[in-house]
C-alpha cells in the first residue's frame, strides 16, 4: 500500500507534517509514504490518502494519535480500524461535483517530483507545440478555446499573446503574475505548491507563442512553500532540458527566473508589477504603450495570471474546442473559486462557467456553517463587491457577475452570514485600499482615505444625514480620476453595499444601530438573567470590572463602565450574555 | 531592544552576486533583511555605495513595500492575517488577545525581545481562518484560548 499525505500550506498548518512524522514513528516505512499538494478540501485537512494498487481510501482530519490505527490497518487490512476517518460520501461530493482542469493534478501527484508530472502527460503539450506547431497555430488554439485572463480582468488570452507576438523586437519577456494579493483568494498558491510543472509548461508554451526567450515568475514573498517548490521544479525541468537552450532539439530556447514580490497589492496591476520587477516602487505606468509593446525593460512583454497558464497545457492536449464546449456564450472553460468565510465546506472549487453561485456555495460548499442565514457573498476582493442573497442564482459568467456590481475577479468567494456588518465590510476593504494605494493619483490616494474616514465615523455612530450621497459622489470621482485598476475599482465594495444594503447604512446613521451586531460602538451587552448560571466567568474576565453578581446568582453589566470589548460574550458558556 | 553592531561583511556575498545586476534592488534588500532581520542604516549606506543607487531611492523602495522593516524584530515575528476570510471569522478577537497577552501594539516588539507583532495582508490559508504565521510556521483556526497557548509555549521555548 502507498500512503500519500496532503502537504500544501493549509495541510501543513493543520498538522500534516506532524501526521507524517507520527506515521513514520508508528513503523510505516519511509519508502511507502509520499506527499502531494492541496486537493482543495481545506476544511478536512490533514488528509491522508491510502492507495491499495489503484483503489483509494481517503482519510480526513487525521491527527497524530490516529497514526497507530493507520499503521495497524496497513498491516492487517482491517478497515474497522480506520472507518471513523474515512471521508463521508457527502464530503466526497465536494470533489465529484467539480470539473478540474487547472487543478487537475493538485492533491494527486507529488509536486516535488517531475516524474509524476510526466506520468500525468506532463510536458507533452510543450513537445507537441515545439515540434509540430507554429506559434501562430498555438495562438489559434488558445483563441478557439476562449480562454480569458483568470487574474481578474478577464481579457482574452490569445489577444494579448498575439499583440506581443506582433510586436517588433528580438528580446521579449513572458511574465507570470503570481502576486496573488486579493485577500480571500489562494488558488494560485495552491497551483504553484501542488502542480508547479503545470505552470512552467503553460508559461513555456506562452513564451513559444509570443517569441520570448525569457520567462519570469513574480511571486509573493508571503508564499515561502510555493517559492521553494517552484525553485525545485525549475531545477528539475532544467535537468530534463525543458528549460534552457534548444528545448526538445528545436531552435526554441527559454530561460526562467523567479522574483519574489515584497508585499504591495498594487503590483497585481501589470505595469506596477513591471516597475517592481525592475527594482522600483510599484507604481503603475500610463497606458498606452501597453506591455505588449513596451513592458519589462521597455521590451515587448506579456503578463498572465497563474491560473490562466495552468489551463494552457490541457487546452493544447485536448483542443481548444473541448475547453470552449464548457461555459457560457461569453465565458468559456472552468474557473477556480476559493470558497471561504462562513461556509461549511471551504476550499478550492473548480467548476465550468455557467453554474450559479448557489451551485458553488450551497450544493458544493454545503451552505452555512453557522445557524445564521446566508447574507451575502463577497467576490473579487477589494475590487469587487458584495452580492446579496436575493441574487444567489446569478450565473458565473464575466458579464452576469459584472452586472451585479461585483466582478469575477481572481475567484475569491467570501461567504457571509447575518452576523457580518456590511458597512463594516466596506470599511474593511477601504482600509485595505487606502493602505495599498500607491499614491500616484490624488483621487485614489486622498479619496480612499476620506471614504475610509467617513465609514469609520458611520460605524462609530457619528454618521450624518447626507453621508451616503457624499460617499457615492466620492466613489464616482475616484473611479473617474484614478489611473489604474486599483483606484478605478476601489469604490466597488462601497457602491455594492450601498446598492444592496442601504438600510444597514441608514440604521447606522439614523438609529445609531448595527443590525448585524458587529460594530462595537453601536452595541450594548446585557446578561439574560434566565440563562445566567452565576458561574462568574464573565466577571472574572471583564477588564474593567463592569460585571457584578454573586456566585450562582444572575450577573449584571454596568453599561456606563462597559468598554464593549466583548470578552464576556465570548467566554460565557451558556449564551447568557446578549448583544443588541 | 538594543541594536547590535552591524557586521557589514555579511553582505559581501549578496552584493557580489547582485550589485551590478540591474533591477536587483528589491532582491538585495530581501537578502539583507534575511541576514539582519531588518534593514540597518549602515547596510543601506553600503548598498548605495556598491550599487550607485541613492540612499533616498533605496529608502523610497524600502518604505513602499510592506515586507521591509527598519527596526530589529523579536525572536518570533507574529504575522497576523488581515484577509477577508479572517476578518469575517473574527480575527479582531485574535488581535486583541495577542495585544493583551503581550502588551504590544501592531508593529511593536516586547521589551524582552521575544515577540514582534505585525498585521499583514492575506496569507492565503483562508480555509483555516483566522490565521497567523510565526516565523515560517502557520497556525490556523485560532481562538483566543488557542492563541494564548501558542504564545505561552513559544515563550517557554525561548527562555
Amino acid at each position: 500500500m502507498r500512503i500519500v499525505i496532503g502537504q500544501g500550506s493549509c495541510g501543513i498548518a493543520a498538522g500534516a507534517e506532524k501526521v507524517r512524522k507520527s506515521l513514520l514513528a508508528a513503523g510505516i516505512g519511509a519508502e511507502s509514504i509520499s506527499i502531494t499538494g492541496c486537493i482543495g478540501m481545506c476544511y478536512l485537512e490533514p488528509i491522508v490518502d491510502i492507495y491499495d494498487d489503484d483503489k483509494l481510501t481517503r482519510l480526513v482530519k487525521v491527527s497524530e494519535s490516529d497514526a497507530q490505527a493507520i499503521a495497524d490497518y496497513i498491516g492487517t487490512g482491517d478497515r474497522a480500524l480506520i472507518e471513523k476517518l474515512v471521508v463521508s460520501d457527502e464530503d466526497s461530493e465536494f470533489l465529484t461535483k467539480q470539473t478540474r482542469i487547472a487543478l487537475r493534478n493538485c492533491g494527486i501527484i507529488n509536486p516535488e517530483k517531475i516524474e509524476e508530472y510526466i506520468d500525468a502527460d506532463g510536458y507533452t503539450a510543450l513537445k507537441s507545440c515545439l515540434t509540430e506547431k507554429t506559434p501562430e497555430e498555438v495562438i489559434e488554439i488558445i483563441k478557439t478555446s476562449g480562454l480569458a485572463g483568470r487574474g481578474g480582468a478577464g481579457f482574452p488570452t490569445w489577444f494579448k499573446w498575439n499583440a506581443a507576438r506582433q510586436s517588433a523586437g528580438e528580446e521579449k519577456y513572458l511574465i507570470c503574475n503570481a502576486d496573488e494579493g486579493d485577500p480571500g483568494a489562494f488558488m494560485d498558491r495552491a497551483v504553484i505548491e501542488s502542480d508547479p510543472h503545470n505552470l512552467i509548461e503553460g508559461m513555456l508554451i506562452g513564451a513559444f507563442a509570443i517569441g520570448a526567450k525569457h520567462a519570469v515568475v513574480y511571486v509573493r514573498a508571503e508564499y515561502p512553500l510555493a517559492i521553494k517548490r517552484l525553485k525545485n521544479a525549475l531545477e528539475q525541468a532544467k535537468a530534463k532540458g525543458y528549460i534552457g537552450e534548444n528545448i526538445f532539439g528545436t531552435d526554441f530556447s527559454c530561460d526562467f527566473m523567479i522574483k519574489a514580490g515584497a508585499g504591495a497589492f498594487v503590483c497585481g496591476e501589470e505595469t506596477a508589477l513591471i516597475e517592481s520587477l525592475e527594482g522600483h516602487r510599484g507604481m503603475p505606468r500610463l497606458k498606452p504603450p501597453f506591455p505588449a509593446q513596451s513592458g519589462f525593460w521597455r521590451k515587448p512583454s506579456n503578463i498572465n495570471n497563474v491560473e490562466t497558464f495552468a489551463n494552457v497545457a490541457w487546452i493544447i492536449n485536448n483542443g481548444g474546442e473541448a475547453f470552449a464546449a464548457m461555459g457560457t456564450e461569453g465565458s468559456k472553460g472552468t474557473k477556480v473559486f476559493a470558497v471561504t468565510g462562513k461556509v461549511k465546506r471551504s476550499g478550492l472549487v473548480e467548476i465550468p462557467m455557467g453554474k450559479t453561485l448557489r451551485d458553488v456555495i450551497f450544493d458544493i460548499g454545503g451552505g452555512m456553517k453557522t445557524d445564521k442565514p446566508f447574507k451575502a457573498v463577497q467576490m473579487g476582493g477589494p475590487s469587487g463587491g458584495c452580492i446579496p442573497s436575493s441574487l444567489i442564482d446569478t450565473v458565473i459568467d464575466y458579464k452576469a457577475l459584472g452586472a451585479t456590481g461585483a466582478i469575477m475577479g481572481s475567484g475569491g468567494m467570501v461567504v457571509m452570514d447575518e452576523s457580518t456588518c456590511m458597512v463594516g465590510m466596506a470599511k474593511f476593504f477601504l482600509d485595505f485600499t487606502a493602505k495599498e494605494s500607491c499614491g500616484k493619483c490624488i483621487h485614489c490616494r486622498i479619496g480612499t482615505k476620506r471614504m475610509l474616514e467617513m465609514l469609520e465615523r458611520i460605524t462609530k455612530g457619528e454618521g450624518k444625514e447626507g453621508d451616503i450621497e457624499l460617499l457615492e459622489e466620492l466613489c464616482y470621482a475616484i473611479k473617474d480620476g484614478a489611473l489604474c485598476g486599483l483606484g478605478q475599482t476601489a469604490p466597488n465594495p462601497v457602491l455594492t453595499t450601498i446598492k444592496y444594503f442601504r438600510d444597514e447604512y441608514e440604521a447606522h446613521i439614523k438609529d445609531k444601530k448595527c443590525p448585524a451586531g458587529e460594530c462595537s460602538d453601536l452595541i450594548e451587552y446585557s446578561v439574560n438573567a434566565e440563562k445566567c448560571r452565576g458561574c462568574t466567568l464573565c466577571a472574572k474576565n471583564c477588564p474593567v470590572s463592569a460585571i457584578s453578581g454573586s456566585v450562582k446568582q444572575p450577573h449584571t453589566i454596568d453599561t456606563d463602565k462597559c468598554i464593549k470589548c466583548g470578552k464576556c460574550y465570548t467566554v460565557c458558556k451558556f449564551g447568557a450574555v446578549e448583544k443588541a | 531592544m538594543e541594536k547590535a553592531t552591524v557586521d557589514l561583511s555579511l553582505l559581501d556575498g549578496v552584493l557580489e552576486e547582485y550589485a551590478s545586476v540591474k533591477g536587483s534592488l528589491i532582491t538585495i534588500l530581501q537578502n539583507t533583511q534575511d541576514i539582519y532581520g531588518y534593514l540597518p542604516k549602515e547596510a543601506i549606506e553600503l548598498i548605495s555605495e556598491r550599487t550607485g543607487i541613492a540612499t533616498s531611492e533605496i529608502l523610497g523602495v524600502g518604505t513602499f513595500y510592506t515586507q521591509f522593516r527598519f527596526e530589529p524584530v523579536g525572536k518570533y515575528l507574529i504575522m497576523l492575517c488581515q484577509g477577508t476570510a479572517c476578518h469575517v471569522n473574527s480575527s479582531d478577537l485574535i488581535l486583541q488577545t495577542i495585544k493583551d497577552e503581550l502588551g504590544i501594539e501592531d508593529g511593536q516588539t516586547t521589551p524582552d525581545g521575544i515577540f514582534s507583532l505585525k498585521c499583514v495582508a492575506c496569507l492565503g490559508c483562508c480555509s483555516l481562518s483566522p490565521v497567523m504565521m510565526i516565523n515560517e510556521d502557520t497556525y490556523g483556526s485560532l481562538t483566543p484560548e488557542k492563541t494564548k497557548k501558542i504564545l505561552k509555549e513559544l515563550r517557554e521555548a525561548a527562555v
